[in-house]
């Protein structure tokens, strides 16, 4: 058992010894090289590496007890759908994992998801398709009664199918529940969980059961897995292994591994630190803990924040959702990380902690530069505190690509106004995509102070951005594209403020 | 309707025969992810996995390649540089252009300079990335303006005329000219390139490839190995995940590398690309430069038209010459054009080599035309589609194309009334000028697009094809044809017509992998003519097979020929009825022949390439689509409210599959047009390599509302198949409309008194910025 994880998959116990080396049954092995190269099992595909196509879809399942803030989830289980080619195996550690082939048995009979694909002609080439079906399994798991058009688009957001147009899955993902409830009772039950003839609740329970005799850290040759469970063990690990890669829900750091090559031979991975799991609000904040999903937080905070809840929607696909955490978003501080403008709108906070003691930063004074911040080495991000909204205050983000979803922002724009009397009296804009950083412009703020939402945007407050920014041209977009957008938001944002019915093209047509 | 075999009175119909919209034959495997794909076929024990190394530099001669520190990384077995290969060192499909490895000299990045085979596949990607290459660079043209200016030419300008173009324009009276530019497209197959080569005991070879054109990678293989002769080598294709042209010419390479390093090592070896490695080695759609002069009269009828079309080919011939000769030939569209010169620029630049993707140059012609539809329109203040009508072909004397072809099979007038009448066309547009009027952000546009597009290959002798099917002697059917498989359903229709042929359950039929050992000397996947082509040969087996069944029953029996019939699984003889699979037992009893090669060749054309006369195709595939967008002028951003599309198949052998290619193709034709675009860095490095930051289209991206019909009740008046016609490739044009209502509605910014500078794709930056300059062109105009 030294050096091994485990986790369930198809009712059966996978034991996987990580101790190997890297490279080679690591701690940097995936869940696709798993699946495809260790157990042959080869209906999951590979068609980026990256986590943009999801081709590679599989459902993750754990007890709902180790996912707070879920309103939505009935059972005692959550299916995550994650992309597994930048899933790390190490993550599965007490955990299920259902594959396309999880959902039928050789030659028995399908489920209601796949039966629906069938029946509506929504294969053609066929390689896409099990990522999609796995996809639909976890919204027919998550959603009771018929889903609509935006369900189906949500949810297949991150899944590309080059045939279909797509029409077709749609119409089978409207049709999949209608299936599944016109079967007889004994195939329901059946069929009540995919991956097994076990009910809901024997699978919690093993899972609790793998999860209460799992190892808190794995060496091998030359490589080392911390798998802590508290914060004060994974500080611990972080101060005495600053050489290892930390890990949270993996969507930056597989691409690492897939795409730069590199072999990880040390990884903390914090993903099931309970205080980094931690999501509720106080009266005047929310603790969002860093290891939090964004799939998590967008259900908790999408009654407050609506604007939020349609950012971190457009943020990435679900399986994307499912497994990155704000707190990775903040480490890994990409200039074009969607979350950050929204949080330095918002002022949010980050709580940082380390052996030595815990400190509060402004997430404005967070990045020190291109991917540089404040974070000390041994230093872990707790938890990212996201100020309560009140009356009279107004949140609005915009996030510009060339495709509406599963893409990454040009310019994304979010501000934060207060207003009285339909004047703002207090304004935080802050942008992505336009620096080396995502920042605030303060000078905009003050040019909007006092102003009526009923005015043009006036002239000296657009004129901030072009003062603020020299935004560079890249594959995304043009610098020129990038300013105009960034200045035109200002006049979308007050048509919002104004309370016009359609304001955004996309949010509207949904 | 079913040939000989039909019987009115029958009251039971055979399970999948044609006509019957069956699911795709592997539906039930690819929802359970049982369909094998290459990568997921058991390797052999020993099979090592390769990867390749590329060039940095767009241009630049090779100084020196360091693979000493690539030979002693982990896990690699073998290295292999152009030195080590013994035959040719080309994959080049008609020029021999394509090395295989470059020697000396690297002309765009990604280019393949050399391969190794290790272990594992990531050993292997390790591995090629630590090479020390040293270059001297050369100067580069990596755009078609660039190349232009250089003066580089890959192949010879070609030109098409008839009348006097010049004149005609000069002396109408109306006169419009433009530029208009048309972005390139990655193909995105979800299953990136990949082969597999094993050695075979007698110093064979065989191949699994994941490629629409088996027939040429044998000859490649064969090449590159040294070998003389193409029997040494089989190759193999279930199925691909995808292709769209991009793996009609570009499999060579990858099955030349592993059969490289198969025959270093003596061991199987498999090479599956990563997907960023994909994008950087094969080819794309080709982007044009189009100019254009037109010349017409008050209605907006053409007198003139001259076009000039430059493509980027990239660094070798590939198959751009055939690509650019189909863009030629659809530079008319629907249209007929009285006095025309069509121009063809085929340029050599320093980046991948451009190749076949869907549509094969047609999709850029017939989207030129399009724009000078619409062009003539706004300056004459008409609907475009009252412009469009003007100009279709039709009526005495206007129904030649600019090569010589009679278009004898248009039914583009009757396939617009239905449209315009079912999408509400006319309603519509006055509905769109009333919420432009009363919207300053969020403006409206529509459009109406037909499609004609040519069905054959233009290269006349690929116009064939080969199946074989044999009868085992329990009546199960056991079926190949030269076709490969990559989602579009041609196993499944081919299986229909087979089962029809014979009255059998399509269930009794199996439709078996693409084999280089069964159907010799195939013909790529490619041009739309899978069905066309290798239904008619599978259909002629089948008939071989029923005519010696009826020769054998007649004597068995002892009853007259014309007693025996094929009837739904059961064969009448004369008064008695055999069920099929005794019969079948029965002959094999009586030693007869079960088993019979069936062969095709599409009758009627040919064409004179020195004159650009003649008849390239057997017929026409027809469409149209009326789309409706809104845009945002703040962002650019913009959506698909709704689409009408009706598209003509002829008499459909599967309504589900053409529908499915429709739909498909529709789609990835909005995505050439809106989101997809390739952006090169001036080094030349392709900048998006990934979905990352390349993004074809989304679940989200399908319109809004959609009404997609077949057009009823047209068989195609030539002898195809059932009288079906060809659906993969023209529905790609369907996307045009998109397109032009995007640019109609940015042309409202501007009350359409000015043509929007808008070229493809209509990214949400190309939007915004042709309606920032629109406006303030307006500002100037009103000052």
């Amino acid at each position: 058992m030294s050096g091994c994880i485990q986790f369930l998959l198809d009712d059966e116990t996978h034991v996987v010894d990580l101790s190997g080396r890297h490279g080679a049954m690591g701690p940097d092995t995936t869940v696709l090289q798993y699946l495809r190269e260790q157990l042959l099992r080869r209906g999951t595909k590979e068609g980026c590496a990256e986590g943009d196509c999801g081709a590679c879809t599989v459902v993750v399942v754990e007890p709902v007890a180790a996912s707070p803030g879920d309103g939505k989830c009935a059972g005692r289980l959550r299916y995550r759908p994650v992309n597994a080619c930048i899933q790390l195996l190490a993550g599965l550690d007490g955990r299920e994992l259902l594959t396309v082939e999880s959902l039928a048995r050789r030659r028995g009979p399908l489920h209601p998801v796949q039966q629906a694909m069938v029946e509506h002609h929504a294969s053609q080439c066929g390689f896409c398709t099990p990522g999609i079906v796995m996809s639909l399994f976890s919204l027919y798991k998550a959603q009771t009664g018929t889903p609509v058009r935006r369900d189906i688009d949500d949810c297949l957001a991150g899944n590309l199918c080059r045939c279909t147009g797509y029409r077709p899955i749609l119409e089978a993902g409207l049709a999949m529940h209608a299936l599944g409830d016109a079967l007889p009772a004994a195939a329901q039950t059946r069929l009540a969980r995919a991956g097994g003839t076990e009910q809901d609740g024997v699978v919690a329970d093993r899972l609790t059961a793998l999860d209460a005799s799992s190892q808190s850290s794995i060496a091998g040759d030359g490589t080392w897995l911390g798998l802590p469970r508290t914060l004060a063990e994974a500080l611990q690990m972080r101060a005495a292994r600053p050489d290892a890669t930390v890990v949270a829900g993996g969507t930056d750091v597989g691409l690492q591994i897939t795409k730069s090559l590199t072999d990880l031979a040390a990884v903390l991975s914090v993903a099931r630190v309970s205080e980094l799991k931690r999501l509720e609000p106080t009266s005047d904040v929310w603790h969002v803990g860093a290891a939090v999903p964004i799939a998590d937080l967008q259900l908790a905070i999408a009654g407050e924040w609506p604007a939020l809840d349609e950012l971190l929607r457009r943020f990435a696909s679900p399986p994307i959702r499912h497994a990155a955490t704000l707190g990775g978003n903040i480490a890994n501080g990409s200039p074009i990380g969607d979350s950050m403008p929204a949080l330095l709108a918002l002022d949010a906070t980050v709580e940082l902690a380390s052996v030595s003691g815990t400190r509060t930063v402004a997430l404005a004074d967070f990045y020190t530069g291109y991917r540089q911040s404040v974070l000390r080495p041994d230093e872990l991000i707790v938890s990212v505190l996201i100020p309560r909204a009140t009356h009279g205050e107004r949140l609005a983000i915009y996030k510009l690509t060339k495709r509406p979803d599963q893409d990454i922002s040009a310019v994304c724009g979010a501000f934060w106004v207060r207003l009285e009397q339909a004047k703002i009296v207090s304004a935080r804009v802050a942008y992505g995509g336009m620096a080396a950083t995502p920042a605030r412009v303060p000078t905009c703020e003050r040019a909007l102070e006092g102003v009526s939402v009923f005015d043009a945007v006036p002239g000296p407050a657009r004129d901030t951005i072009a003062t603020s920014f020299t935004p560079l041209s890249d594959q995304r977009a043009s610098a020129r594209y990038r300013a105009l957008t960034a200045a035109n938001l200002l006049d979308r944002l007050f048509m919002e403020l104004r309370g016009e019915p359609r304001v955004d093209l996309y949010r509207h047509a949904r | 309707m079913h040939g000989d075999t039909d019987d009115t009175h029958t009251q039971r119909r055979i399970q999948g025969g044609v006509r019957e919209s069956l699911p795709h034959e592997s539906a039930g495997q690819h929802v359970r992810g049982a369909a094998w794909y290459t990568d997921d076929l058991p390797e052999p024990n020993g099979t090592l996995h390769a990867a390749l190394g590329l060039s940095e530099r767009a241009h630049a001669e090779i100084v020196s390649l360091d693979l000493n520190p690539v030979r002693h990384s982990d896990g690699v077995r073998c290295v292999l540089t152009a030195a080590d290969i013994v035959g040719d060192n080309n994959c080049g499909p008609i020029v021999a252009d394509d090395p295989i490895f470059a020697e000396g000299v690297v002309e765009h990045v990604g280019q393949s300079l050399f391969a190794v085979a290790a272990d594992t596949v990531r050993a292997a990607r390790q591995a090629v990335r630590r090479v020390e290459a040293i270059y001297r660079d050369r100067p580069a043209a990596i755009t078609v303006n660039s190349a232009l200016a250089a003066g580089q030419f890959l192949l010879p300008t070609e030109q098409m005329t008839r009348g006097d173009p010049d004149t005609a324009i000069g002396s109408a009276c109306h006169q419009l000219d433009g530029e208009f530019v048309i972005g390139g497209q990655e193909q995105f197959y979800l299953e990136g390139q990949i082969a597999l080569a094993i050695p075979l005991d007698d110093g064979g070879m065989h191949i699994y490839s994941s490629t629409q054109f088996p027939m040429e990678v044998q000859a490649a293989v064969a090449r590159c190995l040294g070998r003389e002769r193409m029997t040494d080598i089989v190759v193999e294709c279930r199925r691909m995940g995808g292709a769209f042209g991009g793996k009609e010419s570009q499999p060579a390479l990858f099955a030349c590398v592993a059969a490289l390093l198969a025959e270093a090592t003596g061991r199987p070896v498999k090479l599956r690309m990563d997907r960023d490695d994909d994008m950087r080695v094969t080819g794309k759609r080709h982007d044009f430069v189009a100019r254009y002069q037109v010349g017409f009269d008050a209605a907006g009828t053409i007198e003139g038209y001259r076009v000039n079309l430059a493509s980027r080919c990239g660094r070798s011939a590939d198959l751009s010459g055939a690509i650019n000769d189909r863009a030629m030939f659809h530079s008319d569209n629907a249209y007929f054009l009285p006095h025309v010169a069509i121009t063809s620029e085929r340029l050599k630049t320093h980046t991948v080599s451009n190749t076949a993707f869907r549509g094969f140059g047609g999709p850029q012609g017939m989207l030129v035309i399009e724009e000078v539809m619409d062009a003539i329109a706004q300056a004459l203040g008409k609907d475009p589609l009252s412009v469009r009508r003007a100009n279709l072909y039709g009526g005495a004397g206007r129904n030649v194309t600019p090569y010589g072809m009679t278009v004898e099979d248009n039914i583009l007038p009757e396939l617009l009334d239905e449209l315009v009448a079912t999408s509400d066309y006319h309603q519509r547009r006055q509905d769109i000028a009333r919420f432009n009027a009363g919207s300053e952000v969020f403006k409206r546009g529509i459009a109406l697009t037909p499609v004609k597009f040519g069905i054959s290959f233009t290269a006349t002798h690929l116009n064939q094809a080969g199946a074989l099917v044999h009868l085992y002697h329990d009546g199960s059917v056991h079926l190949n044809h030269g076709g490969t498989e990559m989602g579009q359903g041609l196993f499944t229709k081919i299986a229909q017509i087979v089962a029809e042929e014979l009255q059998i359950d399509v269930g009794c039929v199996r439709a078996t992998a693409t084999d280089t050992g069964k159907v010799p000397n195939a013909s790529a996947t490619a041009a739309s003519s899978g069905t066309d082509l290798n239904g008619k040969a599978a259909q002629a087996a089948a008939r071989t097979l029923r005519e010696r069944l009826t020769d054998f029953a007649a004597e068995h029996y002892d009853v007259p020929r014309e007693q025996i019939r094929f009837m739904p699984g059961e064969v009448q003889v004369g008064n008695r009825t055999v069920p099929f699979p005794d019969l079948i037992h029965e002959a094999y009893m009586n030693r007869v022949q079960l088993s019979a090669t069936g062969f095709y060749k599409t009758p009627k054309i040919g064409y004179d390439r020195r004159t650009w006369s003649g008849r390239p195709f057997y017929y026409f595939a027809y469409g149209a689509a009326v789309s409706e967008v809104e845009i945002d002028t703040l962002t650019g951003e913009h959506l698909i409210r709704r689409v009408d599309i009706l598209h003509d198949c002829g008499e459909s052998l599967n309504e589900a599959i053409d529908r499915g290619q429709i739909e498909g193709g529709f789609l990835q034709g909005v995505g050439w047009l809106t989101c997809e675009e390739l952006v090169y860095a001036d080094s030349g490095e392709l900048l998006t390599t990934a979905p990352s930051t390349y993004k074809i289209p989304a679940c989200s991206d399908w319109p809004r509302e959609w009404r997609v019909d077949l057009m009823q009740s047209t068989p195609n008046r030539e002898d195809t198949v059932f009288r079906s016609k060809a659906v993969g490739e023209p529905p790609l044009m369907l996307a045009n409309s998109v397109f032009l209502a995007l640019k109609d509605a940015v042309a409202s910014v501007a009350e359409h008194r000015v043509r929007p500078a808008l070229n493809a794709p209509a990214t949400p930056e190309a939007i915004l910025l042709a309606v920032t300059d629109l406006r303030a062109q307006r500002t100037v105009d009103d000052s």
